[in-house]
């Protein structure tokens, strides 16, 4: 599980590629061929449906970023392709998670989860489902705070970025 | 344009037959069969092979001769598992190819059904770009799209696999309305290769030429790719830069001109070697400083600094950091660096390097290639044998050799003088690329003579396509170096294991390869003595209706000197053992 921060040792990469089968496959196995991990990564069609856009985080510690963009764009179906430094992009991530919430700690659960403006979207006596969305790191950091309640159930959505308005 | 209703099938002959394509190799089976029932009134002419990667590989020698993309076309499942080796060969030489697969009927693809295989899947990695057809509509544009992303950029093998169904006249899924594609049915957004070299830094590049001291011209096979060949002479001459040419760039530069120094790399000759070694600029065309070039990377010309120009952006600094790296065609790109160079003045304004011309040729004087010729009694000098060919067949003969000593040998020995003579398998090492290969090349080059080069080991792996050059009346050449030895592992297992022979000798006594070749339809002659070997190549010579095997019985103890071992630097090199005293 992820409880990393963004640092210089994790990259965020978003392509705009062909939206046709097999393209994730192409730009994943261009990945693990060289034997990098790719961390997170979202695929949704753009606005314009012939194009996807696939954001994932790469840790490429010790390894050329610039050889993999390189690789990427040979793709033929990679249509573009950048680099997004965090300080110039607004990132997003999604969490769904199932927290234990039995009635001796019920009340401190709801708290923090109004404090941290998530959403209760389903309940039963002895557990609470919520979600939230927000940047990675608040995410991570969120996290950190539900986990003494114990989790049951957790699932992130890997991040989604665009370039900030200036 | 009147729209006539045709089925997939036809439109795929038709849309090969649209892009130009004169010849296939192929060997049909389930999946393709109804393709191949237009292939019979079609002006295309297919070769049956005998395996599916003869096919391939006589695709790509085809390609190499010609520069036209190669075509094969086999059928599903074990067939596209046996085009993978081609399709790899060709990717790591960047051999324009199009590569045509059956595959089970669209409905039945996940289904494990009979010779099905993930031919997309298992292909991705090994090819420029591949297609899985889904419509029959789409044939003629995806074709047409398979020929230009092989032949633009920097070339390489696109395969495109075909569901029965939208190719069977009996299925309703195959009927479509034929159209010639042209460039503008293309859906290809994400595809725009770069020709032109940018211009400020060829200005850039042509003031580091103009102030060097100790250039060299490292040239790769990018260079045969571009046809750039004539403006690299006209560059070489109008700045006297010695110019050493890769394994896959053989004959790009004459290895009969003054300027010219052979090949570099793990068995380059010393010169070659030494002077990119020693060298205060790299210009580097076409060229991806592989590691058999390059040597321990870290002790790489360690003195130099690096123009490098390639079509692929992604080798621009890969190896190696660059000082100008220049995207761009080699032929456009040497053509405006010569205009640049001019716009900076004639050589006479260039560094001095008289001092570096003489070095260099103090070096070709010193450290010629060498190896000593047999004792009576003893078995033939593999060198000998290739002396021999050199010098008793023109010099536009196109050669192909296989992987192994004696490729090194053909490449070391002869001398090519013309591009696209020497076609080999460098970046995969395929063994058993030679037959095949040479093949495809007298396919599309029927007037010139072809010879194949071959060792024992190679020949044993693809030899049966003699039995197709035979029935299709491809006649060629072979030059079996036999040594009963996979003879380049022996050699490491001498120099680097101890002498230690593990699993490299073949056997001495069989296969014959005088029967074999003759069960096969060729003239076969053997060759033991120095004595016959001349009479013998004049002989194969001759003979022009079928083809011919040379079996040479060549001394297994011979290596290839010179050597820089796998993990030494270039300054590490091991000449012939009777120039080591020359070496400081």
């Amino acid at each position: 599980m992820n409880s990393a921060t963004p640092t210089q040792r994790w990259h965020t990469i978003v392509t705009t590629v062909e939206n046709k089968p097999g393209v994730l496959a192409r730009v994943a196995g261009l990945f693990s061929r060289r034997g990098y991990n790719i961390h997170s990564l979202a695929v949704a069609p753009t606005d314009d449906e012939r194009f996807s856009r696939i954001t994932f985080t790469v840790d490429v510690e010790g390894s050329p970023l610039d050889q993999v963009v390189k690789q990427l764009n040979k793709l033929i179906n990679v249509v573009e392709i950048r680099e997004l430094d965090p300080l110039d992009a607004v990132e997003r991530e999604l969490m769904l998670v199932t927290v234990c919430a039995d009635a001796g700690h019920r009340h401190d659960l709801l708290e923090l989860i109004d404090d941290w403006r998530a959403f209760v979207l389903s309940e039963n006596d002895s557990e609470i489902m919520l979600s939230l969305s927000a940047r990675p790191a608040r995410l991570d950091e969120f996290e950190a705070s539900l986990r003494p309640f114990g989790i049951a159930k957790l699932q992130r959505t890997g991040r989604v970025a665009l370039p900030s308005l200036d | 344009m009147s729209k006539q209703q045709i089925s997939g099938g036809e439109a795929l002959v038709k849309a090969l037959e649209h892009e130009g394509v004169d010849v296939m190799f192929g060997l049909p089976g389930g999946a393709i069969l109804p393709v191949y029932d237009p292939i019979i009134e079609s002006s295309i002419r297919h070769v049956l092979v005998r395996h599916e990667q003869g096919a391939g590989h006589m695709a790509e020698g085809y390609a190499h001769a010609t520069g036209r993309p190669g075509v094969a076309m086999v059928t599903s499942g074990p067939a596209a598992t046996n085009m993978v080796t081609p399709l790899c060969d060709a990717f790591l030489d960047s051999v324009p190819m199009v590569c045509i697969t059956g595959q089970v009927p669209y409905a039945a693809i996940g289904t494990d059904a009979f010779q099905e295989c993930d031919t997309t899947g298992i292909t991705m990695a090994v090819t420029k770009h591949n297609f899985l057809v889904s419509e029959a509509q789409d044939i003629p544009r995806i074709i047409h799209e398979a020929f230009h992303i092989a032949t633009t950029g920097r070339p390489g093998p696109v395969l495109v696999d075909i569901p029965k169904d939208i190719v069977d006249p009996s299925s309703p899924r195959a009927a479509m309305n034929w159209y010639q594609a042209s460039d503008a049915d293309m859906e290809l957004p994400g595809y725009n290769p770069v020709m032109e070299g940018d211009r400020e830094l060829i200005r850039q590049a042509a003031e580091m030429i103009r102030d060097a001291e100790r250039p060299v011209l490292y040239v790769g096979g990018g260079v045969l790719r571009a046809r750039a060949a004539e403006a690299l002479l006209e560059l070489a001459e109008m700045v006297q830069i010695p110019v050493v040419t890769t394994l896959m760039a053989r004959g790009a530069f004459p290895d009969r001109h003054d300027l010219c120094l052979g090949m570099p790399g793990m068995h380059g000759n010393y010169t070659a070697v030494t002077a990119i070694q020693q060298s205060d600029l790299l210009v580097s065309l076409g060229a991806r400083f592989d590691d058999r070039v390059t040597g321990k990377l870290d002790g790489f010309a360690p003195d130099a600094k690096i123009i490098h120009v390639d079509i692929d952006p992604a080798e621009l600094g890969k190896v190696r950091q660059v000082n100008v790296g220049i995207q761009g065609d080699c032929k456009l790109v040497i053509e405006s660096l010569i205009e640049a160079l001019r716009e900076l003045g004639g050589v006479e304004t260039h560094a001095d390097r008289q001092a570096w011309r003489s070095t260099v040729s103090g070096w070709q004087e010193r450290f010629p290639l060498v190896y000593q010729q047999s004792e009576p009694g003893e078995k033939l000098k593999p060198q000998f044998v290739i002396e021999q060919l050199r010098d008793n067949n023109p010099s536009d003969t196109i050669v192909c050799s296989g992987v192994g000593q004696h490729q090194m040998y053909t490449s070391q020995w002869w001398k090519f003088d013309h591009p696209y003579t020497f076609i080999n398998s460098g970046g995969l090492g395929t063994m058993g690329f030679s037959i095949p290969a040479a093949i495809g090349a007298k396919t599309g080059m029927p007037d010139r003579r072809v010879w194949a080069v071959d060792g024992d080991g190679c020949f044993q792996m693809t030899a049966q396509e003699l039995v197709t050059s035979t029935v299709e009346d491809i006649p060629i050449k072979v030059a079996l170096l036999n040594n009963s030895y996979l003879g380049m592992v022996r050699q490491w297992q001498e120099m680097f294991y101890d002498r230690r022979y593990s699993e490299v000798h073949l056997s001495d006594r069989v296969p014959d390869y005088v029967k074999w070749a003759e069960s096969m339809g060729c003239e076969a002659i053997r060759v033991e003595s120095p004595e016959e070997v001349e009479p013998a190549i004049v002989k194969a010579n001759e003979i022009n209706d079928r083809s011919v095997v040379v079996e040479f019985r060549t001394d297994a103890r011979e290596n290839v000197f010179p050597m820089v071992a796998s993990g030494k630097t270039n300054s590490e090199i091991q000449v012939d053992p009777s120039q080591e005293g020359l070496l400081r």
